[in-house]
């Protein structure tokens, strides 16, 4: 089973005690506390649903190819609710490995003009956040892989734990959350255990190395560096900051490493493929999206090639 | 007075019987803190990108050193003493007390501060810590553009680079304070994104700073965003309340009975409360922006009609739809024209130390017309709905209550829209 031996081979705890061994001290509780709403105690909890470990898989998968991932955003509802599924579709289907469902957010801190203008046009063609559920149950229909990216005041508004069970429900494997950091995600670590989902923190290049280990403890299915300090958008030249801080995260965890913010070539996937897990590409396929599916394929294409190119990808 | 009594030098002009200064508010504790983490009860804390902890968590060390350190609290009452020009004067007001019951209404005049309103507390404070920081530039969000005001002017006094983002409504309606601050040596920005208002403004301020952390300070403008800004700026606003209380207790020989503020963000009403928490029977009472009554979705009152949410930083009421989108709030006060309020005032709501209440544009601008004919004092608008709330008040307690109104800011930015108003 390629799970069990890709997770060994980085250190973990193999298959069903994967959980409670890859999360540290910080959430022992949260284990607990899974415990005591009805999960399987202990060593034989199989860390809830079905979702738990997709994450895990496909970073073998690639791993086993000799490659990083390729993990695309769009917003839920851009331009509207049925075109979005289906550009989240063409997505996959032209080479990404999982999708970030975005959920619009009035107040987007961490985005730059190109998702600000995406999002806003999403909420005044209507988008509701119960979109984000039709849209990740159409990309899970299909076979694809999804995870949700919002601001963690709608998943508030709409209550921690049904989020995480109605996202679960859809299909969904985890949520990233740009503007919760673990000190403050209580509610969201003992919803995401109970629901088997995954939670994706975001470490920076201005992380202290406590921090880094904190946030990767907390966090699971992979962690999430931000390439350069500053909001999405892509960018001509990504700078050492984003080698440097995956080169920091590593001794901390064995979590994947997904890197994103500013990349938008192929070759710059390529680049990022050479110290990263995964290559997170949001603003240039926002921006492609916007030209159509036909730009948006082309561009998932070359994106896809650049996170296979073999000569970039260390030994 | 740990501080000011032992080594800070008071000055020798008569302060009307005023002993604290500014940098009591930071060196004695007040007794009402904040956990480790900056919480409120279930309020405040840090909602923010990780890529910001590094500098809230720098900011954080770099003001708990200077509140307990003699230099730097020693400037802070040199400039608040003989450049802000603190302590403010307490004002009778008794002819406007005739329209308030015949009640004694008492004005706190953070309008007489240097640049017109209570913000330069806060801005001189936070700009020495700047330089303390060793940061060179600073950026700040404002409304009704005193914060921005405030801002510039420190910056130009210290001189540090300054960015000024203010949405474009706001630019418009207080055209006057955007060349204020261009004359000061700011640059203004003027935000397109979202209402165009003070949220717009403090968006594109984070933004920035999340881009240029390691060379700019972001000086925050209200006891809202992530910890440590909302105990940091009430720290520096204690000072209101502080001299107020012993302004009115040499005055009247007792404690005020009730305590009015305008609360938009809600900073010169922390300010003021924050000597009296522990005056079991003085009732402190925020007013906030009305607009065109709350029943018609028109307003900025965001404890009255918000819910608990997490918006620019911390958790506390907002107003907000059912999917947790963040509702464009309105009020004929720039500065008060936002959706959401310091995680304190949200706490002194729940455990009822501090009622909120609201006050429409219409009273507002009664208040405001009322005030300049009666004392001569033309209020800031934002200010005058203080005045609005504190006439309710007198009427309430007659001719033997006394109610200390903070007199925020000063009108001249606002003549404008006065004059629009009752058409001049």
């Amino acid at each position: 089973m390629s799970i069990a031996a890709s997770a060994s081979e980085r250190g973990a705890e193999p298959g069903p005690e994967r959980t409670a061994g890859t999360v540290s001290e910080g959430s022992v509780s949260i284990a607990a506390s899974a415990s005591e709403r009805g999960a399987e105690p202990g060593p034989e909890r199989t860390a809830g649903t079905v979702s738990e470990g997709a994450l895990e898989s496909m970073f073998a998968d690639c791993r086993a190819e000799g490659r990083a991932a390729l993990v695309g955003y769009l917003p839920a509802g851009y331009p509207t609710v049925e075109d979005s599924a289906r550009l989240l579709s063409a997505l996959l289907d032209a080479g990404a490995d999982l999708v970030e469902v975005g959920v619009p957010y009035s107040d987007p801190v961490l985005d730059g003009p190109t998702i600000q203008a995406a999002t806003e046009t999403a909420l005044r063609a209507g988008a509701r956040l119960r979109d984000v559920f039709t849209v990740v149950e159409r990309v899970a229909a299909a076979g694809g892989r999804a995870v949700v990216m919002t601001y963690f005041n709608p998943v508030l508004r709409y209550g921690v734990n049904a989020f995480a069970r109605d996202l679960a429900a859809a299909g969904g494997l985890g949520i990233i959350t740009p503007d919760l950091i673990p000190d403050e995600a209580g509610e969201w670590l003992a919803a995401s255990a109970e629901h088997g989902l995954d939670r994706i923190f975001l470490v920076a290049p201005s992380s202290t190395e406590e921090r880094i280990a904190s946030t990767a403890a907390a966090g699971s299915g992979f962690l999430y560096a931000s390439a350069v300090m500053g909001v999405t958008g892509a960018r001509d030249e990504l700078g050492p900051a984003a080698a440097e801080l995956v080169g920091r995260c590593r001794p901390h965890t064995t979590l994947p490493i997904g890197v994103g913010l500013g990349v938008r070539s192929g070759d710059q996937a390529a680049e990022v493929a050479a110290f990263a897990d995964a290559v997170i590409v949001g603003s240039a396929l926002v921006s492609a999206a916007g030209s159509g599916e036909a730009a948006l394929r082309e561009l998932t294409g070359e994106l896809a090639a650049g996170v296979r190119r073999p000569a970039t990808r260390p030994v | 007075m740990s501080v000011g009594k032992g080594g800070v030098d008071k000055g020798g002009v008569d302060k009307g019987g005023v002993t604290v200064t500014a940098s009591d508010g930071l060196s004695q504790r007040s007794g009402h803190e904040p956990d480790e983490g900056g919480h409120f009860g279930r309020y405040g804390g840090r909602f923010v990108p990780e890529a910001l902890i590094a500098a809230l968590d720098e900011l954080t060390v770099f003001y708990e050193k200077a509140r307990v350190d003699p230099d730097f609290l020693a400037e802070l009452d040199r400039l608040q003493r003989d450049y802000a020009g603190r302590p403010s004067p307490l004002t009778d007001a008794p002819k406007l007390g005739e329209h308030a019951g015949g009640a004694r209404l008492l004005l706190k005049r953070e309008d007489l501060n240097h640049t017109g309103s209570h913000k330069i507390n806060n801005v001189l404070g936070q700009a020495l810590l700047t330089q303390r920081m060793g940061k060179t530039r600073v950026i700040a969000e404002t409304g009704a553009g005193q914060h921005g005001v405030a801002t510039a002017t420190a910056a130009a006094l210290l001189g540090l680079e300054c960015v000024v983002y203010m949405g474009e409504v706001d630019t418009e309606r207080q055209a006057l304070n955007v060349a204020r601050m261009r004359l000061l040596g700011a640059e203004v920005i003027p935000v397109r994104t979202g209402s165009r208002t003070l949220k717009d403004a403090i968006n594109e301020a984070l933004r920035d700073w999340v881009s240029t952390v390691d060379q700019t300070h972001y000086l925050l403008g209200t006891v809202a965003g992530p910890h440590p800004f909302p105990v940091m700026v009430r720290d520096f606003h204690r000072v209101i309340g502080l001299e107020a209380r012993e302004q009115v207790l040499a005055r009247c020989g007792r404690l005020p009975d009730a305590v009015a503020a305008c609360v938009g963000g809600g900073s010169n009403a922390i300010g003021i409360f924050h000597a009296f928490l522990d005056d079991a029977d003085v009732r402190l009472v925020g007013f906030e922006p009305g607009g065109e009554g709350v029943h018609t979705g028109r307003h900025g009152a965001t404890l009255t009609e918000g819910s608990p949410g997490a918006l620019h930083g911390a958790m506390s009421y907002l107003l907000q739809d059912e999917d947790g989108q963040t509702m464009e709030s309105y009020s004929i006060s720039a500065g008060l024209d936002y959706p959401g309020v310091g995680p304190e005032h949200a706490l002194l709501k729940d455990i009822g130390r501090a009622e909120y209440h609201p006050v429409t544009d219409a009273e507002a601008m009664d208040a405001f017309a009322l005030l300049a004919r009666t004392e001569g004092i033309i209020p800031a608008i934002e200010s005058a709905h203080a005045v609005a709330g504190a006439l309710r008040l007198g009427h309430e307690l007659g001719p033997e209550g006394i109610v200390l109104i903070n007199l925020s800011g000063r009108g001249d930015k606002d003549v404008d829209t006065a004059a629009k108003w009752f058409g001049l």
